[in-house]
C-alpha cells in the first residue's frame, strides 16, 4: 500500500507525517515537529512547554485558550499549530516584564478578578488585546467583548472591575 | 476532543487551491477557512476530513472591493472586517450592524464571511444577509467558474449548491441606494450565541409609501429566505404600525418553523412575528 498511502488514498486511516516548523512565542523561536492535526493550544503547552495557556472546552466556546496572534486575540484551540508558523504569538507568559506585572495583571490582583485562575490567562489576553486596540473603549462595549469568555468562579463582576481599572490606569499613564 | 489525522495542504494561489481540491475532494478533502465551525466539528469527531486545503495563504482571496455596483467579499475576508463600514451608504452600515451579532471578538478575528455562507448554518447572520439582498456566490473548480444566485444556493440545514471540489472564491452583494432603509432584529438566549430567529428588512419610500420591500428571515426555518407574503403586505403601503403588524403576521403565517426539544415550532412562529415587527420598526426610525 506504500504508494497509495503516501497519497493518503487508503481507506480507514490517513498517513500523517509530522511537519517541522518554527513557532515564535513571546519573541522566542521554538522549533517544533507535530502532526497537522495538533492544535496550536496543545502545541504551545506540550512542545513549547508554556502551560499558561489553558484548555477548557476545546471547541471555541469558553475562551480559556485565548492568545494573541499578529495583534489579534484568537482561540488557540481552533487553529492548527502549522497555521501559526511565521506569525507573532503572544501568551500570558509574555505579559509581565521580568518581575514587573502588566497593569492588567496587577488590576486582577487588586480587584480579585480571579479565584481558581483557570480562566484568567484567556481573560488577560482578550483584555490586553482589546485595550491595546481600543484604549478608550467604553464600559458597554467592554462588557460585550468580555462576554466572549467564561468564568465559573468570580461571577464576572470583579473581572469587569479589574479590566476597567486597568483601562483607566493605562489611559492615565499615556 | 482531538481532531482525527488529516493531510494538510497550503496552496498559495486560487489555481493551486482548486487543483488540490480536485485531487483530494473525492477523498473527503475539505476547505479550511477560518476554522471556527470546522475545527469544533473535528474536535467532536463529527467530521473527520482526510485532507484539509487551507486557503488562508491564498493572497488573491483576501480582496474586499466594490466593483460594478457590487461589494466583492473574498474567501478569506474575516467577520471583523465589517466592524467598520466597508462600502459607502446603507450597505456598509447594514453589515456593521449585523456583524456585532456574530459570535465574539476572537471568533470574528478568524471566521470568514464566505465560510459562513459555505457552512450554511440556519442561524447564520451572513446567510440571512445573502438571502435578503440577493447575493451572488462565485464558485471555482477545476471545471471552471459559475455564479450561483442566493435563491438557488441554500438547499437545507448546512447544505448548499456547492459541489464536490468547488471553492467559494467570493460572495458579491449589491450596493444599496442611499435612501434604502434597513432594520435587523435577532433573538437568542445568550449574547453572541446562535439566533433562534432573526429578520432583516429593507425598503425605500416614495411619496410616503413603501417601495422595493425585502423581508428575509432565518434561524426559524432550515434555510434563510425572503418571505413574499410579508413583502406584499408592505408594498405601496404607508410605513405605519398597521402595515408593519400585517407584514409580521404574514411572515409568521408563511413559515415552516424548525422544531426541537428546546424550541417548539409555535414558539419560533411567535418569535418570527416579533423579530419582523421590530426589524420593520427599526427600519422606519
Ligand atoms: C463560540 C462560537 C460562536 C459562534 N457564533 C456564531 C454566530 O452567532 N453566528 C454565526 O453565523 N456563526 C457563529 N459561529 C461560527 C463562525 O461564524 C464561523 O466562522 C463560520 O460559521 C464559518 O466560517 P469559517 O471561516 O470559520 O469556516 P470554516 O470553519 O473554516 O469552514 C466551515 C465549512 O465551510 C467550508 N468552507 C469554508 N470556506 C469555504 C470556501 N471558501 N469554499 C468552500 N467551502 C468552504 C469548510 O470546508 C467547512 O465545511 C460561532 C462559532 C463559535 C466557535
Ligand atoms: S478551550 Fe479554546 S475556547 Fe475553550
Ligand atoms: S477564576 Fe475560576 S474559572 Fe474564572
Amino acid at each position: 500500500m506504500g504508494e497509495r498511502a503516501a497519497e493518503g488514498l487508503v481507506t480507514g486511516f490517513v498517513m500523517t507525517e509530522k511537519l517541522a516548523f518554527t513557532l515564535n512565542v513571546n519573541g522566542r523561536d521554538f522549533p517544533v515537529r507535530v502532526e497537522p492535526r495538533r492544535t496550536l493550544a496543545d502545541t504551545i503547552r506540550e512542545e513549547c512547554k508554556l502551560t499558561g495557556t489553558h484548555l477548557g472546552c476545546e471547541h471555541g466556546v469558553c475562551g480559556a485558550c485565548t492568545i494573541i496572534i499578529d495583534g489579534e486575540a484568537v482561540r488557540s484551540c481552533l487553529m492548527f499549530a502549522v497555521q501559526a508558523a511565521g506569525k507573532r504569538i503572544r501568551t500570558v507568559e509574555g505579559l509581565a516584564n521580568g518581575n514587573e506585572l502588566h497593569p492588567l495583571q496587577r488590576a486582577f490582583i487588586a480587584h480579585h478578578g480571579l479565584q481558581c485562575g483557570f480562566c484568567t490567562p484567556g481573560f488577560l489576553m482578550l483584555a490586553v488585546n482589546t485595550l491595546e486596540q481600543q484604549p478608550d473603549i467604553g464600559d458597554e462595549e467592554l462588557l460585550d467583548v468580555l462576554a466572549s469568555n467564561l468564568c465559573r468562579c468570580t461571577g464576572y463582576g470583579n473581572i469587569v472591575k479589574a479590566v476597567k481599572a486597568a483601562r483607566d490606569e493605562m489611559r492615565a499613564g499615556k | 476532543m482531538k481532531p482525527a489525522p488529516f493531510q494538510y495542504h497550503a496552496p498559495r494561489t486560487i489555481e493551486e487551491a482548486v487543483a488540490t481540491l480536485a485531487r483530494v475532494a473525492p477523498d473527503d478533502g475539505r476547505v479550511l477557512a477560518g476554522g471556527q465551525s470546522l475545527v469544533p466539528t473535528m474536535a467532536f469527531r463529527l467530521a473527520r476530513p482526510r485532507h484539509l486545503v487551507d486557503i488562508n495563504g491564498v493572497a488573491a482571496l483576501s480582496r474586499l472591493v466594490v466593483e460594478n455596483g457590487k461589494l466583492c467579499i473574498g474567501a478569506t475576508v474575516r467577520h471583523a472586517a465589517f466592524e467598520r463600514p466597508v462600502a459607502k451608504g446603507p450597505l456598509g452600515e447594514l453589515l456593521r450592524e449585523v456583524v456585532r451579532h456574530i459570535a465574539h471578538k476572537p471568533i470574528r478575528a478568524r471566521g470568514t464571511f464566505c465560510g459562513s455562507i459555505a457552512h450554511a448554518d440556519p442561524a447564520s447572520e451572513w446567510c440571512l444577509v445573502a438571502a435578503a439582498l440577493g447575493a451572488e456566490m462565485v464558485a471555482r473548480s477545476a471545471r471552471g467558474e459559475r455564479v450561483i444566485p442566493a435563491k438557488d444556493f441554500f438547499s437545507g440545514i448546512m447544505t448548499t449548491a456547492l459541489q464536490e471540489g468547488e471553492l467559494l472564491t467570493e460572495v458579491r452583494l449589491p450596493l444599496l441606494s442611499a435612501d434604502t432603509r434597513f432594520g435587523f432584529c435577532e433573538f437568542n438566549r445568550r449574547a453572541g450565541d446562535f439566533a433562534i430567529a432573526m429578520a432583516l428588512v429593507t425598503f425605500r419610500l416614495k411619496n410616503s409609501a413603501i417601495i422595493e420591500p425585502r423581508v428575509a428571515i432565518s434561524g426559524a426555518e432550515a434555510t434563510p429566505r425572503r418571505i413574499a407574503q410579508a413583502e406584499t403586505a408592505l408594498d405601496s403601503h404607508a410605513p405605519d404600525a398597521k402595515t408593519f403588524a400585517a407584514a409580521a403576521d404574514a411572515a409568521a403565517k408563511a413559515i415552516d418553523p424548525l422544531d426541537d426539544e428546546n424550541t417548539s415550532a409555535d414558539y419560533r412562529r411567535g418569535l418570527v412575528r416579533t423579530v419582523v415587527l421590530r426589524a420593520l420598526e427599526r427600519a422606519a426610525t
